[in-house]
């Protein structure tokens, strides 16, 4: 008996029941194909994350004030005045895996132009804010070093601000409006960034010079925050070490002291979002796991039934020469027909079903050739090991009690 | 004198049901030889079920030597066993065992699959032969439930004879078809022994027996009397003798 022979025997069998052969392999296709999907989904979320956290700015690495208190009162680190322009200074100074600088003041409050008003926030900046923050201008310009020394009542505001006071499609670039009653002009219009992975509008923003921002609208000489861009992304580390050290000489803190300030690094916050979307896809993959081994028992039961169903037919096969083996093969090559055409199927139902989501989510939904591999080699074994017991069973059988079987 | 293909000597067959020997066959001795239209005859429980199983290699008896074709039973293991019955034997049983959904032809080709020096040109080839040989050359491609029991029997005649075995073996073979159909069956029984096949055949109607050359009787395990059969009937000329049927 050689293997061409019992696979046309085996696949003779399976096509004379070929609506049960079809119903066994849908729990595979079903198995193999929400294996890909899954991970193609857990995997696309977190590129998604990963893209909207890089979206926020280029190897942004922030500094903040530490939170302090004051007569045991935790005051919230907006209010420190531990950070100035002498910090900033320091930084671009003695830190050489830093291309930009910037120091960041805020404030809040409503905007009137045009009969409108429109509760925003207000960024102060230094002239390269928006190359640290990857944000382009639309319509207009950015302000100068001129404008930045001069405090110049301009700034530039965000899409969400521009329509809510001027309407869609207006050019805003020219109008002035009133933020705490001084009235600014309006020298730019920035690029739509929309939502981003927390909800939060990008768009709902104006930047204006920080000189501005600190003397004329909140009047302090403080800033909130310095953000600065990394050379690349490996450079963040070190510039992390680099701005620790010229922060920590700059506030003449001395060794055994703590920093009174504190910096966050974009890297950061992916490592941090990659490693809850791998929580997720890990889950999604055991549920799509569980999916496969129902298939996998499903195509054992049909395997199983069918020995019993079939008990005369291998009763006759064994009277007219089939060996035990012959038989053993004989269910084994259907039920591994079964799992490999089940999850060839599976392969193409699950890279269609990610299309399709990926068209819908607007994720970037990568179906991960690893998920393709293993839920593949998974099936297979699935269903030979599943196949096995029956088939066994279908081998041992005595052909006198098989062919009197009723 | 003729060849014996069938040489059993000191036959016997113990089960052991529980704690329960039951002889079923106590001892046996039976030469058929080549050309023979044997039936073995006898009750339910008198063996001869059993003795059909070990004649077709499907059991092994509990003492004694089976000699097949001069191959002794007792020295082959499973395998080998498996390997004589797709060669040297063809079985036809009471219900044709046909498989489902598939068609006569392929029916037939089934015991070619499990022998390897057959190539898949010659397995069609001897199997639409086989179904000439039985009169269905024109229903070659019908399913089983296509044809009525009659020609489901001769599909499975035509299958026991693809592998041109040195003995056919058939069990009850004529016992779920009406009288009409069953001479059809012995005629064309009879029509392959006159041309040489050796035909053992188990049955319990003496009028069954009455078509072969010799009845074998069995009672209790043993053989109860042989008779050769002088005036064997022609089941032919009872086909003809019978009233014509309308059929529509």
């Amino acid at each position: 008996m050689n293997i061409t022979n019992l696979s046309k025997i085996a696949l003779n069998a399976l096509l004379r029941n070929k609506f049960r052969a079809f119903l066994t392999m849908l729990g595979i296709i079903i198995g193999v194909a929400s294996v890909i999907a899954m991970l193609a989904i857990g995997e696309g979320s977190k590129k998604s994350i990963q893209d909207q956290i890089s979206s926020m700015g280029s190897n942004l690495v922030l500094i903040m004030p530490e939170n302090q208190s004051s007569g045991g009162v935790q005051q919230g680190n907006s209010s420190s005045k531990a950070l100035d322009m002498k910090d900033v200074k320091a930084i671009a100074q003695n830190s050489p895996s830093i291309v930009y600088v910037s120091p960041e003041v805020r404030g809040s409050g409503q905007v009137i132009a045009n009969g409108n008003n429109w509760p925003t926030t207000f960024y102060g900046a230094d002239v390269n804010y928006l190359d640290i923050k990857k944000v382009e201008i639309k319509s207009g310009r950015m302000f100068t070093e001129q404008e930045v020394l001069s405090a110049a009542k301009v700034c530039l505001i965000g899409q969400t601000v521009a329509e809510n006071l001027f309407g869609t499609n207006i050019d805003p670039v020219g109008q002035t409006i009133r933020f705490k009653n001084i009235p600014v002009k309006v020298i730019g219009l920035l690029v739509e960034k929309g939502e981003n992975t927390f909800g939060m509008d990008q768009d709902d923003l104006m930047i204006a010079p920080y000189t501005t921002v600190q003397k004329r609208i909140l009047a302090i000489t403080h800033v909130q925050g310095i953000v600065c861009s990394a050379i690349s992304e490996e450079a963040t580390a070190q510039a992390v070490t680099e701005i620790t050290s010229a922060m920590r000489q700059s506030h003449k803190i001395t060794d055994g002291e703590e920093d009174d300030f504190q910096i966050r690094t974009q890297a950061e916050l992916v490592s941090t979002f990659s490693s809850i979307s791998n929580i997720l896809t890990t889950l999604l993959g055991a549920i799509a796991a569980i999916s496969l081994l129902v298939g996998g028992i499903g195509i054992m039961n049909i395997m199983y039934v069918s020995v019993t169903e079939r008990t005369r037919e291998i009763g006759l096969r064994m009277s007219i020469g089939g060996r035990g083996l012959d038989i053993l093969m004989q269910f084994l090559i259907e039920s591994t027909f079964l799992s490999v055409i089940g999850g060839i199927i599976g392969i193409l139902v699950g890279i269609t079903a990610s299309a399709v989501i990926g068209n819908i989510t607007r994720w970037p939904i990568a179906v991960m050739p690893i998920a393709v591999v293993m839920s593949f080699l998974v099936c297979t074994i699935i269903g030979i090991f599943f196949g096995w017991y029956p088939a066994r069973k279908a081998a041992s059988l005595n052909p006198i009690d098989a062919l009197r079987f009723e | 004198m003729k060849r014996n293909i069938i040489s059993v000597n000191a036959l016997k067959k113990d089960f052991h049901v529980g704690e329960v020997t039951v002889h079923a066959l106590r001892s046996v001795d039976l030469n058929i030889s080549e050309g023979e239209f044997v039936a073995i005859m006898g009750a339910s429980g008198s063996g001869k079920s059993t003795m059909l199983n070990i004649l077709g290699c499907l059991d092994k008896p509990t003492e004694g030597t089976y000699l097949l074709d001069d191959v002794d039973i007792n020295s082959l293991n499973k395998n080998e066993l498996a390997r004589l019955r797709n060669l040297k034997l063809g079985f036809v049983f009471q219900s044709y065992n046909l498989l489902p959904r598939t068609s006569a032809l392929e029916n037939v080709e089934l015991p070619l699959f499990y022998n390897n020096s057959v190539k898949p040109r010659e397995r069609r080839e001897r199997a639409t032969s086989a179904l000439e040989a039985v009169g269905l050359a024109d229903r070659m491609h019908h399913m089983p439930n296509q044809l009525s029991g009659g020609q489901q029997q001769r599909v499975a005649i035509a299958r026991s004879l693809v592998n041109d075995p040195v003995v056919i073996l058939a069990d009850e073979a004529t016992g779920n078809l009406d009288t009409r159909t069953t001479y059809e069956i012995m005629a064309l029984f009879q029509e392959l022994n006159e041309k040489g096949k050796t035909i053992v055949f188990v049955t319990h109607e003496p009028e069954i027996a009455g078509f072969t050359s010799r009845n074998v009787h069995f009672r209790d395990g043993n053989i109860l009397k042989q008779e050769i059969i002088t005036n064997r009937g022609s089941a032919k000329e009872m086909l003809m003798a019978m009233p014509v049927e309308i059929e529509n």
